[in-house]
């Protein structure tokens, strides 16, 4: 429908300049000269065109956001998330007031100014005190800017390890995720790629003390208002963890470790039960229920109704499957995953049992 | 200097001219940029058809297309597309279009054909090294193109080729003989945009003509002079992370390597990383896009002050804000890179360095908008395009302020919302820059002849549409978390809604396309049938509309202009105001000596 609406408005646009060609063709002395320069009947045509084409512009944002507004991330499931909207939103409102406000001058000067041979332009070359005006104001917007984003960039980053902050590790493979937890010692064992064998598939060092309590697990569940500090490996290519829903990004980098921490606000159920979710959801279900009726009309395998989960998906380009390389995310209340964690094996337990 | 050029001239064209010598072993800088246009438009053509494909894919997963088969063969068998043919359409897409279309295609075709004429040259300082440097270039395009036809596939890890992708074969069919064309391509291709930018820079340098001093210059030349020196700057360590990438992939080597274990053994390598890779690539991948942007600036500045006709608002202040692009540019690439695992301190550095690059932009296009006020607009295609750059540039600049802030980069890092950005502020608008310049100079190119005009609104106009209808939703479905580079989203029912708009995104893309056929039939065309233009059918003032309109080696039949004023003198009245400087005409080109009713500026 979005894409039928999109063809009318262009047919209806080229017509509107065929149209306007034709009106201005009809109304031309046949005398004038037949040329390949502009001549002001162009310039006519062409800077009314101009002024459609600023309103087209606002028209096609105006559309988005009112069609597509829905599509966009629902509140932040971090705490770090809420200052990253908090800033995303500052500078969005900034960009929309300078890109609105810039599109309009450059279009309607192109209109306003449109050329004829009875007009004159005016020589002005230079003027150091307009040029001043317009080489401050964005230094000091910029300035405020950078500071804002800085200060909100250093308290993401940088982890304050007095927090106690519990760690996980998530490591990276072509094409699937493990999560390792550091159990109740809240250290993982030393691991390097060498040491993968059989069901150590995470190549974790058996022998390290530290290793003996790790659980490696291929959902991750994160207790609600805990700071986790996931510790990032890749076994074979770059990869890059992406959980957009906690405003968390880090690529997995063979050969070194990198990190990232937030702290979970909301739980999976929470989430759910929020409104935007519930409402993208419902659509979602919706596409998917007629999505359904072909495929059964064409006798295939129905899809299933979806459910909202948190998801960690990989975000750097890792090879064929890349599209398709992701991890459930649960975030439960302190005593679920507690539960939840009690019934996982250690490392040490799987290895015996082998 | 002039004088040197001149009696080397003198007997360079009483040579006899065969067919290899004029048209194929040309060492005549407007043979070369037309040799440098249509390759790069031949490229564009290939470029943009894989463009198609891919969002054929993305807009419609779950359908067959019979086109995957004809295209694709044995990786588009029964209609369906092989998702690793999708990420070599991507990579390929990405290499062809920012370094043979906008790299070669724009700056070589323009570079070429402008610094001399517009200078007051003969031809550049080495026609022969300006002859191997577009033949050095044809091989790259060649050995590119070839690439596509290799058994397990042509390179397929991305554009930005980071290992350990791109050095291992088993990590996917891409990495094998395909990376390897890739790499040796591109390699070639950098020795050729060398000696290309050597070229342009010691011809700026020493070959102007009398009187043409560097604050004479036309923003062209300052921003094809900088773009080389760029060039020269940071495509070497380009080479130099391909050669040690070839020596990973080719002869055992860990620069790039460290603790990998893939399909079910452990390799040898250790100590190496791939972090570093992305540092020496982005110190020339960053540069790149100014390579890619600050010709069309320069183009567009030109052509904007002509068809506006007044001077450039602001000139020295634009030169300083070029000047100031170029310099920043080399400093900002590790904005590409934030969440990289670098060090967070250098995230830090690098968002002050790339908000800082916001400043010299936003002067420049408050300036291209102050050039339109109270002008005399001529509405020529080149200058739609002109005003089309300003809009995009804007609108793909604003949105750089929010990929350049390192905290907000964490959640839109790789995301569609990048792919909008960069294809708004670099692609689309130094296309738009690229065909200002070629409705403009196509006289120059073609000997006199015009474009048709009405092709090339029809043209303007459904591009402009296209491009914003193309790339304005495209913004959203990034901040909806949809990563790039995925071969479909049917994997997470979370993005189910998010197809509808990939449909009209595609919709758009392939309407688009279709309006740069009115652009190839109105070149191919006008190319023999244009209509004759006058001399100087813009009224334009700088040298170039005073050289021979028919082709000859020298551009001047007589002896070479000399320069008396800048070459911005557009709508200058006289002293008491009264009438134009030259009376009844609203221009006042270069070589005329200052008149005795004129008040000389500071030019």
């Amino acid at each position: 429908m979005t894409a039928f609406l999109i063809i009318l408005v262009i047919i209806l646009f080229g017509v509107a300049i065929w149209q306007m060609n034709k009106v201005f063709q009809l109304s031309k002395s046949p005398k004038s000269e037949n040329s390949e320069i502009a001549s002001d009947n162009d310039n006519n045509t062409q800077g009314y065109l101009m002024l459609a084409f600023v309103f087209f512009i606002y028209g096609n944002l105006a559309y988005c956001f009112w069609e597509w507004g829905d599509v966009m991330l629902p509140v932040s499931a971090s705490e770090h998330g809420i200052q990253i909207d908090q800033l995303m939103l500052t500078t969005m409102i900034l960009i929309f007031i300078v890109g609105i406000f810039t599109q309009w001058l450059l279009h309607y000067f192109a209109f306003v100014y449109r050329g004829s041979k009875e007009k004159k332009a005016l020589f002005y070359a230079e003027n150091h005190r307009l040029e001043f005006i317009w080489t401050i104001i964005p230094v000091i917007v910029l300035a405020a800017l950078i500071i804002y984003g800085l200060f909100t960039w250093s308290d993401i980053m940088y982890v304050d390890e007095d927090e106690d902050p519990m760690v996980v590790e998530l490591y990276a493979y072509q094409f699937d995720w493990r999560a390792r937890y550091a159990g109740n010692d809240n250290t993982l064992g030393e691991a390097n790629v060498r040491l993968i064998e059989g069901v150590n598939q995470l190549g974790v060092d058996i022998s390290d003390p530290n290793a003996q309590d790790d659980k490696v697990v291929n959902e991750l569940h994160l207790p609600l208002g805990r700071k986790v500090l996931f510790k990032m490996r890749s076994q074979d290519v770059l990869h890059s963890a992406y959980m957009p829903h906690f405003r968390a990004q880090m690529n997995c980098v063979p050969g070194m470790i990198t990190q990232f921490a937030f702290t979970p606000s909301m739980t999976t159920n929470d989430m759910r039960m929020n409104d935007e979710v519930i409402e993208k959801v419902e659509y979602i279900n919706q596409i998917r229920t007629e999505k359904n009726i072909e495929l059964l009309a064409k006798g295939e395998e129905v899809l299933e109704m979806y459910e909202f989960d948190y998801l960690l998906l990989c975000n750097k380009i890792c090879g064929s499957n890349h599209f398709n390389m992701q991890m459930k995310i649960v975030v439960d209340t302190e005593e679920d995953y507690n539960t939840w964690l009690a019934e996982q094996a250690t490392i040490a337990e799987t290895i015996k049992n082998k | 200097m002039s004088e040197h050029a001149n009696n080397h001239d003198d007997h360079g064209h009483h040579h006899k001219e065969t067919f290899v010598t004029k048209y194929i072993f040309s060492q005549d800088h407007k043979m070369i940029s037309k040799q440098y246009l249509i390759t790069g438009l031949f490229m564009g053509i290939i470029g943009i058809a894989m463009s198609l494909l891919f969002r054929l894919q993305l807009a419609w997963p779950d359908h067959q297309f019979t086109i995957y088969e004809i295209f694709l063969g044995k990786w588009g068998e029964n209609g369906v597309m092989d998702p690793n043919v999708y990420l070599s359409l991507v990579t390929i897409h990405g290499t062809i279009m920012v370094f043979f279309v906008l790299t070669a295609g724009l700056s070589g075709t323009f570079s070429n054909l402008l610094i001399p004429l517009q200078i007051g040259a003969r031809d550049m300082a080495s026609g022969f090294l300006n002859m191997i440097s577009y033949w050095l270039f044809f091989l790259s395009s060649v050995i590119m193109v070839l690439s596509l036809f290799v058994e397990a596939g042509p390179a397929a890890a991305g554009w930005t080729i980071y290992p350990p992708l791109s050095a291992l074969p088993q990590a996917m069919p891409g990495s094998g003989a395909g990376m390897t064309l890739w790499l040796v391509s591109m390699a070639i291709f950098i020795a050729s945009s060398l000696l290309g930018s050597l070229n342009y820079i010691v011809t700026v340098l020493n070959l102007r003509t009398k009187g043409m001093s560097m604050t004479r210059l036309p923003l062209t030349i300052w921003c094809f002079f900088l773009t080389a020196i760029i060039g020269v700057v940071s495509f070497p360590v380009l080479l130099s992370a391909a050669l040690m990438l070839i020596m990973d992939r080719s002869f055992g080597t860990s620069f790039f390597l460290s603790d990998i274990y893939i399909a079910g053994e452990v390799l040898h390598n250790q100590g190496g990383s791939p972090v570093l890779f992305e540092h020496l690539f982005w110190f020339l991948g960053h540069p790149e896009v100014y390579i890619v942007i600050l010709p069309a600036m320069g183009l567009v500045s030109e052509i904007m002050a002509t068809n506006a006709r007044k001077p450039i608002f602001g000139y020295r202040a634009m030169i300083a804000s070029v000047l100031a692009i170029a310099f920043l540019s080399t400093i900002v690439w590790g904005h590409h890179m934030f969440i990289t695992g670098m060090n967070p301190f250098l995230g830090s550095v690098f968002t002050f360095t790339t908000l800082l690059i916001a400043i010299p932009s936003a002067v420049k296009a408050f300036n291209w908008i102050t050039t339109l006020w109270k002008g005399n607009l001529k509405m020529n295609p080149a200058m739609l395009f002109s005003i089309g750059f300003v809009s995009t540039f804007i609108s793909g600049g604003l949105t750089g302020i929010i990929l350049g802030d390192s905290a907000l980069d964490i959640n839109v890092h790789d995301t569609m919302f990048v792919v909008a950005h960069f294809h708004l502020v670099m692609g689309i608008s130094a296309l738009y820059g690229f065909f200002a310049g070629v409705y403009h100079w196509f006289p120059i190119m073609f000997e006199g002849r015009l474009l048709n005009k009405k092709l090339g609104y029809i043209h303007f106009w459904i591009t402009a549409i296209g491009a914003y209808g193309v790339f304005f939703p495209m913004h959203f479905i990034g901040m909806a978390g949809l990563p790039r580079r995925y071969y479909t989203n049917t994997n997470f029912p979370y993005f189910d809604d998010l197809l509808e708009v990939n449909v009209v995104i595609s919709v758009f893309a392939f309407i688009t396309a279709a309006g740069q056929l009115f652009f190839l039939y109105n070149f191919i065309h006008s190319m023999f049938y244009g209509k004759m233009a006058s001399k100087n059918p813009w009224d334009s003032t700088t040298l170039e509309w005073t050289a021979e309109v028919k082709h000859i080696h020298g551009n001047w039949d007589g002896p070479i202009p000399e320069v008396h004023r800048w070459s911005y003198d557009y709508s200058k009245l006289n002293k008491d105001n009264s009438d134009y400087v030259l009376p009844g005409q609203d221009y006042v080109p270069q070589h005329i000596p200052l008149q005795d009713n004129e008040d000389e500026l500071m030019h």
